[in-house]
Formats: C-alpha cells, structure tokens, sequence
C-alpha cells in the first residue's frame, strides 16, 4: 500500500516533506547515496523530467551536480551543491547553490520497526528567498518582477 | 466572463501537468507571458483608474460602471483584462460581482505547494520500488550467506 507524501510550510523559512517507507533505514539511505540508485527516482518520469548526468559524491564536503531535461524547456537544467553532513543511514545536509537564495536541505531517516519515516526539511536564508521561489513557480508568479509590480501598484493606488 | 489568456490556460492544465522546470528550478526560468499580462492591464488609464478605485474600497461592478461612465459590458471586459492579469479578484455573490484588488498570493502559495508535494510524491514512489528490490536482495543475500 501507498504512504502518503505531506509537504508543510512550518514557517516563514521552512518546507518540511515527510513519507514513510516500508523498509530499513540502511536501504533508505543507500538509494539517496549511491548515484546509480538515486538516478532512478530522482526525476520522476511523469514530470517529463529525465537525467542527462548524475555525479553525486556523498560523504561530508563533497559535491554534487545533477543535469536533467526537460520536455518543457531547451535548456537543460542543472542543480548543484555541497554535502555539509553525511551521517550514515540517519542524515544527510546539502547546500543548493544554482541561487543565491537556495535552502539548505535536510533528510533524516528514522527507523520505526519494519518501517522508515522520512523527513526532509529545506530551509531557505529568509522568508523573501522562500516567497520569490514560490511566487516564480507559480502559475501567475514572477518572483522579483512581481515584487516590482507589487510596488508599483501601491503607487498606482496611492496616487 | 471568460478571457482565454496565458495564466488561465495554466489554471486549466492539471496540477500535475504544470511547469515541473519551476517548481524544480524556480529561479531560473519564469513566465513572461503572465507579467506581459500585468502590463498590458497597466497600460490603460480607465484600467489603472479602477485599481485606484479598488484600492480604496471593493466595489461591483456595476458601481465601477456608473463611477466611469461605462456600459456594464464594458466594465466586466475591462475588469476581465485586470483578472487575468491577476491584479483584482472577483466573487460572485447572487447577482452581485465584487471586484477587489489582489494578487493571489495564498492560492499561488497552495498551488506551488500541491505541485511540490506531487513532485516528491511521484520521486518516493519510484523509491519504493528501490526498497523493495533492495530488501529482496537483502534477503537473497541473507539466504546465501547462511547457506
């Protein structure tokens, strides 16, 4: 059966994803740190996203650089940082460093019996960065043109 | 009224179907054609007289139409270009339209969220299977050794 994925916004900063899995956390933790396990469920193929490459050296100060496609866009995407903590089957921290305002994420693996519950917690430098990222993503949004337009209006109005 | 435009087309495709390059990698790409939108609302002066309107109270539309001198049809266009831009919300209460000034902001924010949680919830079912097939080797491997 199915466990649900749970994405909560926990503060002004914070993303937290939770899932639990019907396994050791020792597995768990192998399919986030060996490149040719984390290439096959990385980007999922119903997000028409796939990998071009995917270098991930996962211990304490090592890098990552993960490529995709996307059917959407010409460009390819690119996606990179640093491990700051790689604890072996209970934590992994990593640093996203294609913005100047990336999180820095957090999994944790934590074994319940049989089962492991996941929790991922993406913490962004400031509330702003957290706002620019979802506005740009949204359907309407447009991050700091947004901002810009936000001021504008207010101008508008009080005029 | 019902303008098909760049942002209501996005809020017609699934949630699933919508821009994963944005949600994946927010900062690198954004949509041109919704802040296109948003200019070309501004660029009319009845239009960004109703958002100075708007900004001091809610009204309807009928009201906006008196206030400007308008026919109604022609208030509900002006007001349709401004919703789809984003830049007023409307709200339908009996025979009444409100129009008020927004952005959006807390439905973008459920939205963005809804699609990042699909994100990793589609990621985490491909890695369930990892588990599973790795739990069986375990097990294989298990056998093996007390073999």
């Amino acid at each position: 059966m199915k466990n649900p994925t749970t994405v909560e916004r926990k503060s002004e900063r914070e993303l937290v994803v939770t899932r639990t899995f019907h396994g050791p956390a020792h597995i768990v933790f192998e399919a986030w740190t060996k490149p040719e396990l984390l290439k096959r469920w990385w980007a999922p193929k119903s997000f028409g996203i796939s990998f071009i490459s995917c270098e991930a050296d996962v211990r304490t100060g090592g890098t990552y650089r993960f490529v995709f496609s996307h059917a959407a866009s010409e460009q390819p995407m690119a996606f990179f940082g640093r491990y700051i903590e790689v604890t072996p089957h209970s934590r992994i921290v990593w640093t996203n460093e294609e913005s100047a305002d990336g999180a820095v994420s957090t999994v944790t693996f934590e074994e319940k019996g049989d089962k492991t519950l996941l929790v991922l917690h993406e913490l962004y430098p400031s509330k702003q960065a957290l706002d620019d990222a979802i506005a740009s993503g949204s359907t309407s949004g447009a991050g700091e043109q947004f901002e810009q337009l936000d001021t504008l209006l207010v101008t508008l109005v009080r005029s | 009224m019902k303008v098909a435009g760049p942002m209501q087309l996005a809020l017609d495709l699934p949630l699933h179907a919508a821009d994963p390059c944005y949600i994946l990698n927010p900062m690198v790409q954004f949509q041109r054609a919704h802040l296109d939108a948003s200019f070309a609302a501004l660029s009319d002066a009845t239009r960004r007289g109703i958002l100075e309107r708007l900004g001091r109270a809610d009204a309807s539309i009928t009201d906006l139409a008196e206030k400007f001198h308008m026919t109604l049809t022609g208030m509900k266009k002006h007001v349709g270009v401004l919703e789809q831009a984003g830049l007023v919300t409307t709200e339908k209460v009996g025979r009444v339209r409100t129009c008020k000034l927004g952005l959006r902001r807390l439905e973008e924010e459920a939205a963005w969220i809804e699609r990042y949680r699909q994100l990793w919830d589609a990621r985490f079912d491909e890695l369930d299977k990892i588990v599973e097939s790795l739990k069986r080797e375990e097990r294989v491997d298990g056998r093996k050794k007390r073999k």
